[in-house]
């Protein structure tokens, strides 16, 4: 495999085409621009399907309705974006259409700044739109994660038929990494979608109809149980999370996407000065990764910290979710597009030694 | 002796398509499902409703059918015929959906001269909801949200949407028929097959109109309502081709 030196959004891009995306709708918005950018020359000479929407709304509805026709689809933006799609999400969700949305996430509330933050934490994993849905949510911490990710989405997607969310943010999109992209997947290798997809009739010459509403009896509940059955097996097989220097570990350091990889040099150099401390990065925010923290022996851990780009937190509520009580959490913060630095890391840890 | 009548072969011999009596959309239910036989379409349709009354008749009508949010048919239509050309689309609307919440969508998509055929139920009001006032409501008509009557300096005029798309450069055919009567439903059965004739060779977007009767909403029986088709609404609303590119 050859490795490429690629900007985040580009490798974002390439990736889903290698996944077998063949569809992607967006509209303007930084600072994932270089996404649609990328994807408006790239899909046709695959023989696929660029549309730059009149809106975020439209946008996430062009996939909404070629997702459903089982074509590979993804749509991006950043935060004030994914507020618009926000309908066109739970649509997805709803309907059981798989598709993939990335967010090249900045900082907030409202317009907020460019710069990169992980202000969109609560609304990637605990509300992407109105109706209690979960969305399976990944978070890469580098361009060769964010790639890898956006790529296995496409799986996780279809497996699951449910929109899957990587929430990346303005510096994975915009930083040049050296890659190893995945290969170009066969479409004939996808798995059928015969099965579900609204376009094609039944055996028996019925029509499908794709309706999201179910407004008589039960119907609904029960198809909520459905889907909150197949949350719960995600909470049990897809939890994902990477130790570092955890064993012997007396303080812990947790935190996921940019703010883990920031928090890993804080460990390191902080071991170099002897000091017994360790990382718990979330890779998949839903189903988050309380078995990570479930199995640590709380007797040996003397304090906990959770870095992230956001004032106030957000990710620390899952965080003290896991860890219930069982160890103080200190929070170390930054917000609106201020990045996190690794010497902030190490002074929080010192302070409270 | 030769069999001159017929229901469309895909529709429920059974169960009714479960409008209102008076109602225009049973009427324009079955003008398009019959325009869709008659080009052999069925097998390849794709049909997106809205939300809104339009739906009801989904199980009355055996094509596939893709619930649309209400207002998105027009993004929704685009992408489908872009990426399954083989699918005829065609998305059936009403005023709120299409005029309202939707008005990005649908200029948008007749602007790009998508490939897809468009049928717009005008019946002056938000029917499913309760008669609330919609971009069509005429200036007079009153409503449960505009009790006093439509005003033009409060609410400005109604839309008139066949002839704002018919000012765009890409649409290729943009009318708008009644459903009141059995002359003018005739001439919107021809407008139809034209607009879905249209996809069928692959020249274009066309944009379809029917104005339609709501006895429930305007609180009139059937044949007032009729009446007041003549002396109100297709004044409000000019009957015609608006654009129609040879």
């Amino acid at each position: 495999m050859s490795k490429e030196f690629i900007k985040g959004n580009e490798a974002i891009a390439e990736a889903a085409v290698r996944a077998g995306c063949r569809f992607f709708a967006g509209y303007p918005i930084t600072p994932q621009n270089e996404v649609p950018e990328y994807l408006s020359a790239r899909l046709p000479e695959v023989g696929g399907h660029f549309i730059q929407g009149e809106s975020e709304i439209a946008s996430v509805y062009m996939v909404f309705g070629v997702a459903a026709t089982g074509i590979r689809s993804m749509t991006s933006s950043s935060g004030p974006g994914f507020a618009l799609k926000a309908e066109g999400i739970s649509f997805l969700a709803g309907g059981q259409i798989p598709a993939v949305l990335v967010n090249v996430s900045r900082g907030g509330p409202a317009i907020g700044t460019i710069e990169p933050a992980q202000q969109d934490y609560f609304s990637a994993v605990h509300a992407p739109a109105p109706g209690g849905f979960r969305c399976f949510v990944l978070a890469p911490q580098n361009v060769q994660e964010a790639a890898d990710f956006v790529y296995e989405a496409f799986d996780i997607a279809d497996k699951y038929r449910t929109p899957v969310y990587v929430l990346a943010d303005g510096m994975i999109g915009n930083m040049m990494e050296v890659v190893e992209l995945p290969k170009m997947r066969d479409l004939a290798d996808l798995p059928s979608n015969d099965s579900w997809r609204f376009n094609k009739y039944n055996d028996d010459g019925t029509a499908r109809i794709l309706s999201t509403y179910m407004p008589m009896g039960e119907l609904m509940q029960n198809k909520n149980k459905e889907m909150a059955a197949m949350y719960e097996t995600w909470e049990k097989e897809e939890q994902r999370w990477e130790e570092y220097m955890i064993d012997d570990a007396e303080y812990i350091v947790t935190a996921y996407g940019s703010s883990a990889r920031i928090a890993k040099s804080a460990v390191k150099e902080l071991r170099a000065e002897g000091i017994k401390v360790g990382l718990i990065r979330a890779i998949t925010l839903y189903p988050f990764p309380k078995d990570a923290f479930d199995k640590l022996d709380y007797t040996k851990v003397k304090k906990m910290f959770c870095a992230e780009m956001s004032i106030p937190g957000q990710y620390i509520y899952d965080v003290q979710n896991a860890v219930l009580g069982r160890s103080e959490i200190i929070p170390i913060q930054t917000s609106g597009g201020v990045i996190m630095e690794t010497d902030m890391v190490v002074a929080a840890v010192k302070e409270n030694l | 002796m030769e069999k001159v009548y017929d229901k469309v072969s895909f529709t429920s011999k059974t169960s009714p398509t479960g409008y209102c009596p008076g109602c225009g959309h049973g009427t324009a239910h079955k003008l398009f499902a019959s325009a869709l036989e008659h080009f052999n379409l069925r097998d390849k349709t794709v049909l997106i409703y809205p939300v809104g009354c339009g739906g009801l008749a989904m199980p009355w009508i055996n094509v596939n059918v893709i619930g649309a949010a209400h207002g998105r048919a027009g993004a929704i239509a685009t992408a489908i015929k872009r990426t399954n050309p083989d699918n005829f689309v065609i998305s059936y609307q009403g005023d709120g959906d299409l005029a309202a919440i939707g008005t990005a969508e649908t200029i948008h998509a007749a602007n790009r001269g998508e490939n897809i055929t468009v049928i717009f139920i005008n019946n002056a009001n938000f029917g499913m909801t309760g008669g609330q006032m919609a971009p069509t409501t005429m200036l007079g008509q009153t409503a449960t949200t505009a009790q006093s009557g439509r005003s033009l300096e409060e609410h400005g005029a109604p839309l008139r949407m066949a002839e704002m798309i018919a000012t765009l450069d890409a649409p290729k055919y943009v009318a708008r028929f009644a459903l009141h009567d059995a002359k003018n439903i005739l001439k919107a059965q021809q407008g139809i097959m034209k607009a879905v004739e249209l996809q069928v060779k692959g020249e274009g977007y066309s944009f379809v109109e029917l104005l339609s009767m709501c006895p429930t909403n305007w609180k009139k029986s059937p044949a007032d309502c009729a009446a007041y088709m003549d002396e109100a609404v297709l004044k409000a609303f000019p009957l015609g081709v608006f654009k129609d590119v040879k």
